[in-house]
C-alpha cells in the first residue's frame, strides 16, 4: 500500500513539472532550524507557542523559550514538573504560560513555575497531552480524561467514562472556545461539550472501522483523533487515518489517496479560518486552502527540500525552495504573523514568510 | 471580624469567661473572678468609668492613613469600626465619618482623583467614596480578601492585592468590572506604585510553597502597570512575611518591610537573637544590588517591621514595627554608604544596624500604616491598638504630637489581649510576640521545630486560630488542655524566655485569642448551600461503606474524628502519618476551620495540599479510608472540605 502510494505521488510529482506555470500560488517559506546546536533544549520537539517575539518549545528534555535571539532552557531543576513537555497553552490575559508534561502541569509566569500533578492537585493524570484556555478555564488532556481547572478559584473538574460520553479516557487534545470545546479522544472519536447548555455531545466514526474507511464523508474519518480546532463554527479533526472537517452539518473527509494530504497518519492541526487549515503529518507539513494544498519537508528520501502544491484537479507542481522544516515528523504548529513555527522530531523550524 | 458580628457573639455569650473556667484552673482566683465578671473590660479597676467599660466597645483601630490630594485632609482607615474618619491633620479634629465596608485594609484615590477607593477585606469588595462630599457613591465586588489597592496612573486599571487567593486583581478603572487576575506571592497584601507609576510592586504575608524543611520563599512581584502584566518576581529568599514597600521620590532606592524567620533551627535561640531577624530589602539604582539590612540591634530587636515610608529628600527612612511599638528612623545618607563599604552579607550582624539606625521613637500599641505629610516633615504613624496617630517630625525623629481618635473611653479585656498578643515585649529582648508567628491572628505558613519536644523532634506546623473555641487540647500531640496552658507557661518558657505573664495578662489574651473569628467562607454558593460537587465530597465525608460494600470501620470515617461544628472530636488518634523524628504518632485532630487556606498540612507539615494527605501520606488507610476513591472522587471530598 505504501509503496503504491509512492508510486502515485511520484507519477503526479513528474506530471507536474510539466506544468508549473499554472501551480496555485500558495505560501513560501525559508525555514531556519533550530536545534541544540543553536540552544534548543533538545531536538525532538513536541510543541511551539508563539507570544509575540517570544517563541516557547516543549521538547524532550525542557522548555525553551527564544527571545531575542536567545535560547533560554526551564526544566525540572527550575520546578518543571517533567522535562518532556507535551503541550503549550498560553493566557493571553496574564502573559502566563501553561506546560503540559510526562509529569504533570506547570504554570511559567514570569519566570516562578508552579507545578500542579495528580497528586498535589486535582488534575486528572500527570501526562498532559493538550491544553486550551478560553476565560478563565484551562482545558486540559490527558492520559486519563480530561479536566479543567478555574484559573480564579483553583477548582477542578474532571471529565472521564463516568461523567461525558467518552469510551476510552485517552485524550490526545483539546480545543476550548466561547462556544463550544472539542476533546480529541485516542479511539473515541471527538467529545464535543457546549459552554451555554454545558452538555456533552459526541462524534465517532460510522463505519466503526479502524483501518478502513467504508462511509467517506459520511462522520469523522476515523476513532483515533489526536487534534482538533474550531474555528468560525468549523471542527477541523486529525486523525491517524486522515482528516475531517464539520460545518455543523455536513462532514467532508481527507485522505491522501484523494487530498494533497501527504500523510493520513497527522498528528496536529489548526484551522485558520473556515476554509484553510495547516496539518502536521508524519510526512511533512500541509496546508490547505479550501482548494489546492501545498506541503513543505525534507525529501522523504534524500532530505533535500521540498515544496509541491497540488491543484483542485489534483495536478501536483513542484515548487524549488532552498529550506525545508528540519524533519518531515511534524508535531506541533503556530503562527507569528505571516511567519510560522514548526514543532518536529529533530529541531524547531521558523518558516520566514516570502514574498 | 467585624464589630457587629463581634458585638452580637459577645451578647450572645457574654461571659466568655465562664465558658472558658473549665481550662482555666491555671489561673489564679483573682483572673478567674475577672473573666468570669467582667468579661469586655480590662482587669485594671482602678479606673472610674468602670462600669460603663462592660459596654461591648467599638474601636476604630487605625491601619493606614492617606492625606487628601490638597494635603488638608487626612483619611484614617480604621478596621475595627469599619470606616474612613476623616481628620484635619493639623488639629486632629475629625470632620466626618465614613462607614464602608467590613475589616477594611487598604485606601487609596483614583487616578484623576474623583474616589477615594477602600478595600473591605472580609465583604471582597471595594467602597467607593467622593472625596469631596465625603460618601460613599459606589461598590465593587473583587474578591478574594482585598488589601492593597493601586490605582494605575492613566485610568485604565485599579490594582487589587487578594490575600486569600494569592493574586492581584486587575480591575477596569472606570466600571470596577474584573479584567483579569495575576499570580503573585502566597498572601498578597500590600501593592505601591513606583514613582513614575510604571510600575507596580507587589508583596505577600505568607511564604510561597517551597520544599519541605528548606528556606522560605517570598517574592516582590512586579507589575507592568499600564499593560497589566508581571513582568519580573524578586526573589526574597529566607523571608516570609513581607509587608510595605516604599520608593524614594526619584525611585532610585525601594524598600520593604520583611520577617527573616529561623525555622529550620531548634526555637531555643531568643537568647541569642536567633528565633527571628527583622529585615529590609533595599534596591534600586543608588543601592546598586539587593540587600537585606537588618533593623534590629544587640539587646533591642525591631519586631514585626511593617510600614517604610522615605522622607523626600532621601535622607531618613523610617519604620514601624507593630511588636517594638517603635518607629525606627535611619539616616538613609549612612545606611547607603555601609551598603556600598560592605558588599558582604550583614543580615544576621546586629551591630550593623548601629551604623545607619538614629532613633527608635516610641509609639502607641502595634503602630502599622506610615504617610508622610506632602512637605515630609511629619510622619503620620497609625497605633491600631490604642486609637491613637503619632504624629513624628521627620528631623527630630521624636513625637510631636499625637492624635487621639474618639475612641470607647476604657480598654477592654479584648482590646488588653490583642495588645498583648501582637506586642513583643513579653519575650526576651522583646524579640517576638504570638504576632509574629500568627501573623494578622491567623498563621505563617511555616514549620517550626520547637525545643519542648527536643532538638530536631517534632516539627510541627503552625496552626491556624481562628475560632479555637471548643476545639481543645491544644499542640499538635494534644498534651495542653486548654488556651491558658497553651499560651502560658508553655509559651513564656520555650518561646518568650521571659518571666510569666500575669495572671491577668493572660486571661486577657486568652480572651481575645478565644474571640477571634472564623473568615468569611468563600467556596460556598450564596445562602451557605453546597454545589453539586461539595455535595457528592460530603457523602464521602460522611460514608460509612466503602465502594465496595464493605463497611468502614467508625474509627476510619472521616466524620468520626473531624467530627461537629468544627470538624474534631477533640481526641488524639494514630492516622499514620508519625515519622523518624516525632515522638509519637498520636497527633490532635485538627479542626476544619478553613482548611482550604491554611496549607501546609498534617501535623508537620509535610502535605503541601490537601491532595497530598491521602495521595501520598495514606498509603495504608489509616488517616480514613480514601484508597478506594478515584481521583474525581477525590477531588469531590476536598471541594467540600474547603467549604468548612
Amino acid at each position: 500500500m505504501k509503496n503504491r502510494i509512492l508510486a502515485i505521488i511520484a507519477l503526479a510529482l513528474s506530471a507536474a513539472s510539466l506544468c508549473t506555470a499554472q501551480a496555485p500560488n500558495m505560501p513560501r517559506f525559508h525555514f531556519k532550524n533550530f536545534t541544540t546546536a543553536d540552544g534548543l533544549p533538545d531536538n525532538h520537539v513536541y510543541a511551539v507557542l508563539v507570544d509575540g517575539n517570544r517563541i516557547w518549545a516543549g521538547t524532550d528534555n525542557g522548555l525553551g523559550l527564544y527571545e531575542n535571539g536567545k535560547w533560554r532552557v526551564y526544566n525540572t531543576q527550575d520546578g518543571l514538573a517533567h522535562r518532556a513537555v507535551l503541550s503549550l497553552a498560553l493566557d493571553k490575559r496574564t502573559g502566563d504560560l501553561w506546560a503540559g508534561t510526562m509529569g504533570g502541569l506547570s504554570r511559567v509566569s514570569a519566570d516562578r513555575i508552579d507545578s500542579f500533578t495528580q497528586l498535589n492537585s486535582g488534575l486528572s493524570n500527570n501526562i498532559v497531552y493538550g491544553l486550551s484556555i478560553y476565560g478563565d478555564e484551562l482545558w486540559v488532556a490527558t492520559a486519563a480524561g480530561g479536566c479543567k481547572m478555574n484559573l480564579d478559584s483553583g477548582q477542578w473538574a474532571l471529565y472521564n467514562e463516568r461523567n461525558t460520553p467518552m469510551n476510552e479516557i485517552w485524550v490526545y487534545g483539546v480545543n476550548a472556545t466561547p462556544t463550544k470545546v472539542y476533546y480529541a479522544v485516542w479511539g473515541s472519536g471527538i467529545l464535543e461539550y457546549d459552554q451555554k447548555t454545558q452538555k456533552w455531545d459526541k462524534y465517532d466514526d460510522p463505519d466503526g472501522e479502524t483501518e478502513i474507511v467504508l462511509f467517506k464523508d459520511q462522520g469523522l474519518i476515523h476513532e483515533i483523533v489526536t487534534s482538533v480546532s474550531y474555528v468560525d463554527g468549523i471542527l477541523w479533526a486529525a486523525t491517524y487515518f486522515g482528516d475531517s472537517r464539520y460545518d455543523g452539518r455536513y462532514w467532508h473527509n481527507f485522505l491522501t489517496k484523494d487530498s494533497g494530504l501527504p500523510s493520513n497518519f497527522t498528528n496536529t492541526l489548526k484551522g485558520i479560518d473556515a476554509n484553510h487549515c495547516w496539518f502536521g503529518t508524519d510526512k511533512g507539513l500541509a496546508y490547505y486552502d479550501g482548494v489546492n494544498w501545498a506541503v513543505y519537508r525534507p525529501g522523504l528520501k534524500d532530505r533535500k527540500p521540498e515544496m509541491y502544491v497540488r491543484d483542485a484537479s489534483g495536478v501536483i507542481t513542484n515548487i524549488t525552495v532552498d529550506s525545508a522544516p528540519a524533519h518531515n515528523y511534524i508535531l506541533g504548529i503556530d503562527f507569528q504573523g505571516d511567519d510560522i513555527w514548526v514543532a518536529t522530531a529533530e529541531g524547531l523550524s521558523h518558516g520566514i514568510r516570502q514574498p | 471580624m467585624s464589630n457587629m458580628t463581634m458585638a452580637k457573639n459577645r451578647r450572645q455569650s457574654p461571659f466568655i469567661g465562664l465558658a472558658l473556667a473549665g481550662g482555666m484552673l491555671a489561673l489564679t482566683a483573682a483572673a478567674f473572678h475577672a473573666l468570669s465578671t467582667d468579661p469586655v473590660v480590662a482587669a485594671d479597676k482602678s479606673a472610674p468609668d468602670y462600669a460603663a467599660r462592660t459596654m461591648p466597645y467599638v474601636y476604630a483601630s487605625p491601619l493606614e492613613t492617606l492625606f487628601s490630594r490638597d494635603g488638608k485632609k487626612l483619611f484614617v482607615l480604621c478596621t475595627e469600626s469599619n470606616e474612613v474618619r476623616v481628620l484635619d491633620p493639623a488639629t486632629g479634629k475629625e470632620f466626618k465619618r465614613i462607614a464602608v465596608g467590613n475589616v477594611p485594609r487598604g485606601i487609596t484615590f483614583s487616578a484623576d482623583g474623583a474616589k477615594l477607593l477602600v478595600t473591605n477585606s472580609n465583604d471582597d469588595t471595594v467602597s467607593l467614596i467622593d472625596p469631596a462630599r465625603l460618601e460613599v457613591v459606589g461598590n465593587w465586588h473583587v474578591g478574594y480578601e482585598p488589601s492593597g489597592i493601586v490605582a494605575e496612573k492613566t485610568g485604565k486599571f485599579v490594582y487589587v492585592a487578594n490575600r486569600i487567593s494569592n493574586d492581584v486583581a486587575v480591575l477596569d478603572a472606570k466600571s470596577g468590572v474584573l479584567v483579569k487576575r495575576l499570580v503573585a506571592g502566597r498572601g498578597a497584601s500590600y501593592l505601591e506604585p513606583t514613582p513614575d507609576g510604571k510600575l507596580i510592586y507587589a508583596t505577600h504575608v505568607y511564604p510561597n510553597p517551597s520544599p519541605y524543611r528548606t528556606e522560605p520563599e517570598s517574592e516582590i512581584t512586579v507589575i507592568d502597570a499600564l499593560n497589566a502584566r508581571v513582568i519580573e518576581r524578586i526573589p526574597l529568599r529566607a523571608i516570609a512575611g513581607v509587608f510595605h514597600i516604599a520608593f524614594s521620590p526619584d525611585g532610585r532606592i525601594g524598600a520593604v518591610a520583611e520577617y527573616h524567620p529561623k525555622n529550620l533551627v531548634p526555637l531555643a535561640h531568643n537568647e541569642h537573637g536567633g528565633t527571628f531577624v527583622y529585615t529590609l530589602t533595599l534596591f534600586g539604582a543608588d543601592v546598586g544590588r539587593q540587600v537585606e539590612i537588618p533593623l534590629d540591634e544587640l539587646e533591642r530587636y525591631s519586631s514585626q517591621p511593617f510600614g517604610v515610608a522615605i522622607t523626600p529628600d532621601k535622607s531618613r527612612l523610617f519604620v514601624s514595627c507593630g511588636g517594638s511599638e517603635v518607629v525606627l528612623a535611619i539616616d538613609l545618607h549612612k545606611l547607603i554608604a555601609y551598603i556600598h563599604a560592605h558588599p558582604e552579607n550583614f543580615t544576621e550582624d546586629l551591630s550593623a544596624s548601629a551604623n545607619y539606625l538614629i532613633a527608635r521613637i516610641p509609639v502607641g500599641h502595634n503602630p502599622r500604616g506610615l504617610t508622610l505629610s506632602p512637605d515630609g516633615k511629619k510622619l503620620y504613624t497609625a497605633n491600631r491598638l490604642d486609637d491613637t496617630l503619632s504624629v513624628i517630625d521627620t528631623r527630630t525623629a521624636r513625637v510631636a504630637s499625637t492624635i487621639k481618635l474618639d475612641s470607647p473611653p476604657a480598654v477592654s479585656v479584648l482590646r488588653k489581649g490583642e495588645q498583648t498578643f501582637y506586642s513583643a515585649r513579653q519575650s526576651f529582648q522583646a524579640q517576638i510576640g504570638c504576632a509574629n508567628c500568627h501573623i494578622d491572628s491567623t498563621f505563617d505558613g511555616l514549620t517550626w521545630d520547637l525545643e519542648p519536644d527536643g532538638f530536631g523532634r517534632d516539627i510541627v506546623d503552625n496552626r491556624m486560630i481562628e475560632d479555637l473555641r471548643d476545639t481543645e487540647p491544644y499542640k499538635w500531640i494534644g498534651t495542653n488542655p486548654n488556651i491558658p496552658t497553651e499560651c502560658g507557661p508553655r509559651t513564656e518558657k520555650y518561646f518568650w524566655r521571659s518571666e510569666n505573664y500575669d495572671d491577668l495578662t493572660l486571661a486577657d489574651l486568652t480572651i481575645y485569642i478565644q474571640s477571634i473569628p472564623q473568615r468569611p467562607h468563600r467556596w460556598r454558593l450564596p445562602g451557605g448551600e453546597l454545589n453539586a460537587a461539595q455535595r457528592r465530597g460530603y457523602a464521602l465525608f460522611t460514608r460509612s461503606v466503602d465502594k465496595f460494600g464493605a463497611p468502614i470501620p467508625e474509627y476510619n470515617r472521616c466524620i468520626h474524628c473531624h467530627s461537629g461544628p468544627k470538624g474534631t472530636n477533640q481526641k488524639v488518634f494514630d492516622v499514620g502519618t508519625k515519622r523518624a523524628t516525632d515522638n509519637t504518632g498520636n497527633f490532635d485532630t485538627p479542626q476544619l476551620t478553613n482548611i482550604a487556606l491554611t496549607a501546609p498540612y498534617l501535623h508537620d507539615g509535610s502535605a503541601p495540599t490537601l491532595e497530598e494527605i491521602w495521595t501520598v501520606y495514606n498509603p495504608e488507610d489509616k488517616h480514613g479510608r480514601t484508597n478506594d476513591l478515584t481521583k474525581d472522587e477525590l477531588n469531590d471530598l476536598i471541594e467540600y472540605l474547603r467549604t468548612r
